[in-house]
């Protein structure tokens, strides 16, 4: 598979996730692993483009898959995408935890809809969990991103 | 790792999935999204020495209209039913989609998984129960076409046999002035719901209701039809129509459990609230349909 633009080939187990794969085996330890079934979301990556749960996938599935993790997103050079940028402007995280699946989701929302209502923002944002932000500087980070 | 070791077979075809099936009896499962069935191997609530990945088979994929039916292949993404101009004329479907867990669950569940998978508080189930889908099944001995009405067995159960393969979800396109409305209620967007109903109604040139369908989630140990309310809506007239009444007969007749999201009471009472709004919604369209 290719992640973040490189190729990878390894040996896994069969039942080394893709989660596991990424963290463990390409040292990408962005990808956060919170409960590992599915709920959090702090563990999204895209997929061929799509977010998706990385603790859901296993490694071995994925043969020709092209993988983009959060380390993917920012520029060469180090500097922050437009959604990581936002979270750091507008008190988008605390402990950061969830962030990498938080700006992985929103990259991938804010592509397909670039002008998301209030409501559509709330409805994307439900497949991740913050312990800590209780959310509004989330959405302010969304809302600055999508210029309003 | 959290899920117990297991062989992971990647076929390329239905025969040879179907083969590896038969081979491993039932240690083996389908690995179709992985959306539910990979978090019940990860709190080891299930175990299998064999998953057989079915997302590489080109034939369970897509989406085809053909004279009154629209069918599905198993292995459609859910955001890429949703996306799709032909759902809409499946209503309950199109309705039915955005509401399944969050878009990044829904980029890898599959429209087959979700009813293979027949969680009782899905929505897929009861959307498929409520049309009168049908089930176009693989297996060793060949195809075999299986009424929704017979599919759904009880909760995680369906008729599906150890080794075969659901291949696609046949829904009828409902003719005539159709009107179809579905209504849950869960505490957050994407949660699975406390108590779902599915409503179809189809009204004649008279005004009289001509069919009736009324199919609940999360309010038995599988989806449920309300025959009895259905019985009592058919062939009275549309306007007019007792629609609290018949709610309150639809929601009586239901199993809900108890647990710490509501008692059964509570699930009953939001039922009834949640038929007599679906009633009305289908009502009013199919008179202006
Ligand atoms: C956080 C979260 C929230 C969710 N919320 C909802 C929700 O609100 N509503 C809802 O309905 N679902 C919800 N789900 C479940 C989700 O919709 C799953 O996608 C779906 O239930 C299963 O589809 P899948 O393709 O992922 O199947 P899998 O998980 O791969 O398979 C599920 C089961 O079906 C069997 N199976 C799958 N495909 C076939 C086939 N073609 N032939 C034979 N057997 C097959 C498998 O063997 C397995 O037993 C949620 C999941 C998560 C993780
Ligand atoms: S770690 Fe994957 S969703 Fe929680
Ligand atoms: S910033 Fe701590 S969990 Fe979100």
């Amino acid at each position: 598979m290719a992640v973040n633009g490189i190729p990878r080939t390894a040996s896994v187990e069969d039942r080394r996730t893709l989660a596991e794969f990424l963290r463990e085996q390409c040292g990408l330890t962005g990808t956060h692993l919170g409960c590992e079934h599915g709920v959090c979301g702090a563990c999204t990556v895209l997929l061929d483009g799509g977010a998706v749960r990385s603790c859901l996938l296993f490694a071995a599935q994925l043969q020709d898959a092209e993988v983009t993790t959060i380390e993917g997103l920012s520029a060469e050079d180090g500097s922050l995408s437009p959604v990581q940028q936002a979270f750091a402007d507008h008190h988008g995280l605390q402990c950061g935890f969830c962030t990498p699946g938080f700006v992985v989701s929103v990259t991938a929302f804010l592509s397909s809809n670039p002008a998301p209502t209030d409501g559509e923002i709330a409805h994307a944002l439900s497949g991740n969990l913050c312990r800590c932000t209780g959310y509004q500087g989330i959405i302010a980070a969304v809302k600055a991103v999508a210029g309003r | 790792m959290k899920p117990a070791p297991f062989q992971l077979h990647i076929p390329s075809t239905l025969e040879e999935a179907v083969g590896l099936l038969s081979q491993h009896g039932e240690e083996a499962k389908v690995l179709a999204g992985g959306q539910s069935l990979v978090p019940l191997m990860a709190l080891r609530l299930a175990r299998y020495e064999h998953l057989v990945d079915v997302n590489r088979i080109a034939a369970l994929q897509g989406i085809a209209r053909e004279g009154g039916w629209l069918t599905i292949g198993a292995m459609t993404r859910q955001t890429t039913a949703e996306a799709h101009r032909d759902v809409a004329l499946v209503p309950l479907l199109h309705q039915a989609l955005p509401l399944i867990g969050h878009f990044q669950i829904r980029n890898r569940g599959t429209v087959g998984g979700s009813t293979a998978h027949a969680d009782p508080a899905s929505e897929l189930p009861a959307v498929a129960l409520a049309l009168d889908a049908e089930m176009v099944i693989h297996g060793p001995a060949g195809g075999r076409v299986v009424p929704a009405r017979e599919f759904f067995v009880s909760t995680w159960t369906t008729g599906l046999k150890p080794d075969e393969i659901l291949t696609a979800v046949r829904y009828p396109v409902w003719p005539g002035h159709c009107g179809f409305a579905l209504e849950e209620f869960a505490r957050r967007s994407g949660d699975f719901a406390i108590a779902g109903v599915a409503c179809g109604l189809e009204v004649d040139q008279d005004g009289d209701v001509a069919r009736a369908a009324i199919a609940y989630f999360g309010m038995a140990p599988t989806a449920v039809r309300a025959s009895a309310a259905e019985a009592a809506l058919v062939g009275s007239p549309a306007r007019g129509a007792d629609l609290a009444e018949i709610a309150r007969l639809a929601a009586s007749n239901t199993d809900p459990g108890d647990d710490i999201h509501g008692s059964a009471g509570f699930r009953r009472r939001v039922a009834a609230h949640l038929t007599e709004r679906a009633l009305e919604r289908a009502l009013r369209e199919s008179i202006h349909a």
